[in-house]
């Protein structure tokens, strides 16, 4: 039984950048709006940590990059879809067609450049007990960061009033403004609070999952994280357990191979993706839990009234 | 402040001009970056735009990067239209080069005839079929074709992959993951001497003249526009939403298998790891840049084509990696997008007295 730690910790490596940036985008969705720009946002995190963290040689530092940078490029997304009312789903594709450029424009700089992966906090005597030790207090900060962030989250959607008019704005952006809410001032910070999530999520792969910078190197983390938030039915209980699932199905596909499992690393490879399918089939057959929990104003672009 | 004031009617003037407003500012944008990256603005443009077209087989290369856009662009814009947003054109672009390619390498010494037309079908049908899966998926059980389609299109460059590097390589190819090369028979021929140009151009023409009538003459057409503007509407008059999904699904699938093929019969002439610089997503852009209008699109797929071998040239000649293509598309994208708010608002400066008036 050797395996089950480094398994349970390869697992938790790679549902952490999921958790992060599906969090991000499961927040901007409940304020109805739809940015399919995750994939570039954490691109452009994970350069952005990257080069800071190889050219400063803090870490830390890399970490606010990354989140500001993924900030950055949500605001361009936000001006964009709220203030120019430009399509949401168009405007989502090109964040990521111009993430997948600037981050390979940037990154070309850094390839080949090595960093010290992101420091567990090593908390002596506790992280030593044999199996939960490693797995509970070993970890690096974004995972402790993701789960808390996921959890608050949850309880800032329920029980706080700030989440209540979020939820508002997202299901009927018409009568939350009737009552005099600002609709698009709370979405520019709900897309805002989105684009660090998807930032940190970039950085951690680049940080701490693969120390190093590669082109495109979420290959696809980013849309499997919009399809975790369906998943999920946009609640973030759920987002968790989906998060961990999807890691453990890549990371599944990796052990297959050392252990021996006879089938092309390419098929093994798919499944992620296949999973991603399955996945979405299933929960949108559900036609009444879409429908009780999706924000309602998904993707509408709002203009007060004047 | 800005403020945006309603038009009553969209100014089809400014359909029209948004693309070429968001062509300058996207140049005015890369001069500034070229700057930013220490090199003369003025000469990396030219390198970028200019130098890519100024001699015939330049313009033919131009020809050859055009003709998978455009075709694929054609069947996407239809979809839009009637917003159905098939993303994975790149991975049906790949299936088709699949099924297409894997028939050449079948008969890969044959002389027949009849070789290039069977890989013309079975490319449509590989298309087709990656396309299909969506689209069962949205109408069958409600599932976002935006997430399933681009989702597929890993499994199907994961399948290549699978394809090249195993029982599809060349077994005299020095262990190189590259299938044997396609026998004359299986490739497409050259329509202009002395260029890479090929028949796919002349049928990206025919595609765009179908598409025209189809999108402006048919009631098909008519149907995919009502369905997209006015969903309410069209489900009163018995327009029926599923089978606009279907139909162009299958539509932009068959196509983006096309482009697939003509790819791997026509400039490489093999199947490889990697066909497509990302075909399939730039068509998106260019599906807009054009107006989602066929004769729009034959244009945007141009331009679009230009930034690929401003891309390769930037990369010789200035240093640069080939990746600033992409954030030059994404770039005018944006842009784009951002002018299309002129098209629906007037832009006023100034903030609004109580009375109402524009101070």
């Amino acid at each position: 039984m050797d395996w089950i730690v480094p398994f349970i910790l390869t697992v938790i490596t790679a549902s952490t950048p999921l958790l992060l940036a599906a969090t991000g985008e499961l927040i901007t969705e409940k304020s109805g709006v739809l940015n399919l720009g995750v994939e570039g946002m954490m691109l452009i995190g994970a350069i952005a940590g990257f080069a800071i963290t190889a050219s400063t040689g803090s870490a830390t530092l890399g970490i606010f990059a990354a989140a500001i940078a993924g900030m950055v490029t949500a605001l361009v997304f936000a001006f964009l879809t709220l203030t120019l009312m430009a399509n949401q789903v168009a405007t989502g594709l090109a964040l990521t067609i111009f993430g997948v450029g600037i981050s390979a424009l940037v990154g070309s700089g850094f390839v080949g450049f090595a960093i010290e992966p992101l420091p567990a906090l090593n908390i002596p005597v506790i992280s030593d007990i044999p199996v939960i030790g490693p797995i509970l207090f070993g970890q690096d900060f974004l995972v402790y960061f993701s789960i808390f962030m996921v959890l608050a989250s949850g309880w800032f959607l329920t029980r706080t009033r700030a989440g209540l008019i979020l939820k508002a704005v997202g299901d009927s952006h018409d009568s939350a403004h009737a009552i005099g809410y600002n609709v698009i001032r709370i979405r520019y910070m709900a897309t805002l609070f989105g684009g660090a999530m998807s930032g940190l999520g970039g950085a951690y792969l680049s940080l701490a999952y693969t120390p190093m910078w590669a082109e495109n190197m979420t290959a696809g983390r980013g849309w499997i994280a919009l399809a975790l938030v369906v998943f999920a039915t946009w609640r973030p209980g759920r987002l968790l357990a989906g998060a961990y699932m999807f890691g453990c199905i890549s990371v599944l596909q990796l052990h297959a191979q050392s252990a021996g499992i006879n089938v092309p690393s390419q098929f093994m490879s798919m499944l992620p993706y296949l999973a991603t399918v399955v996945v979405l089939v299933i929960i949108s057959s559900d036609y009444t839990k879409i429908r009780l929990n999706a924000p309602a104003c998904i993707g509408k672009a709002f203009r007060p009234a004047q | 402040m800005i403020r945006l004031e309603p038009r009553r009617q969209h100014s089809q003037k400014m359909v029209y001009l948004s693309p070429l407003l968001a062509i300058l500012l996207t140049l005015i944008t890369g001069a500034i970056i070229f700057a930013f990256m220490g090199k003369d603005p003025i000469e990396a443009l030219y390198t970028f735009f200019i130098m890519p077209i100024n001699n015939a087989y330049g313009v033919g290369e131009l020809f050859v990067k055009a003709t998978p856009l455009v075709i694929i662009a054609v069947g996407l814009a239809m979809g839009f239209r009637a917003n159905v947003w098939n993303i994975g054109a790149e991975g049906q672009l790949t299936m088709g080069a699949i099924f297409g390619g894997g028939l050449a390498l079948a008969f890969y010494d044959s002389e027949s005839a009849l070789l290039l037309p069977g890989m013309f079908v079975l490319a449509a049908i590989g298309g087709t079929f990656w396309a299909a899966i969506p689209a069962w998926l949205r109408t069958r059980f409600n599932a976002n074709e935006i997430l399933t389609s681009l989702m597929l299109t890993y499994v199907a460059t994961l399948f290549l992959s699978y394809l090249v590097y195993g029982p599809w390589r060349n077994p005299e190819g020095f262990s190189f993951p590259e299938s044997r090369a396609f026998p004359d028979a299986a490739l497409l021929p050259i329509i202009y001497d002395g260029t890479r140009v090929h028949l796919g151009a002349i049928f990206a023409l025919l595609i765009v003249a179908g598409g025209w009538v189809l999108l402006t003459k048919s009631v098909v057409g008519f149907q995919l526009r009502v369905v997209g503007q006015a969903p309410q509407a069209a489900r009163h008059v018995g327009f029926r939403q599923k089978r606009m999904v279907w139909f162009t699904l299958l539509l932009s699938g068959a196509l983006s298998g096309l482009a697939g093929m003509f790819e791997v019969a026509g400039p490489i002439g093999q199947l490889q790891p990697s066909i497509s610089p990302g075909y399939g997503f730039t068509a998106i852009i260019v599906a807009f840049l054009g107006r989602l209008h066929p004769i729009g699109i034959l244009f945007a797929g141009l331009v679009m084509a230009l930034t690929y071998l401003g891309g390769e040239l930037a990369q010789i000649g200035l240093g640069l990696p080939s990746a600033v293509t992409g954030l030059f598309q994404g770039i005018l994208l944006f842009f784009l997008l951002a002018c299309d708010v002129l098209t629906k608002y007037r832009v006023r400066f100034g903030t609004v007295s109580k009375s109402g008036e524009t101070a």
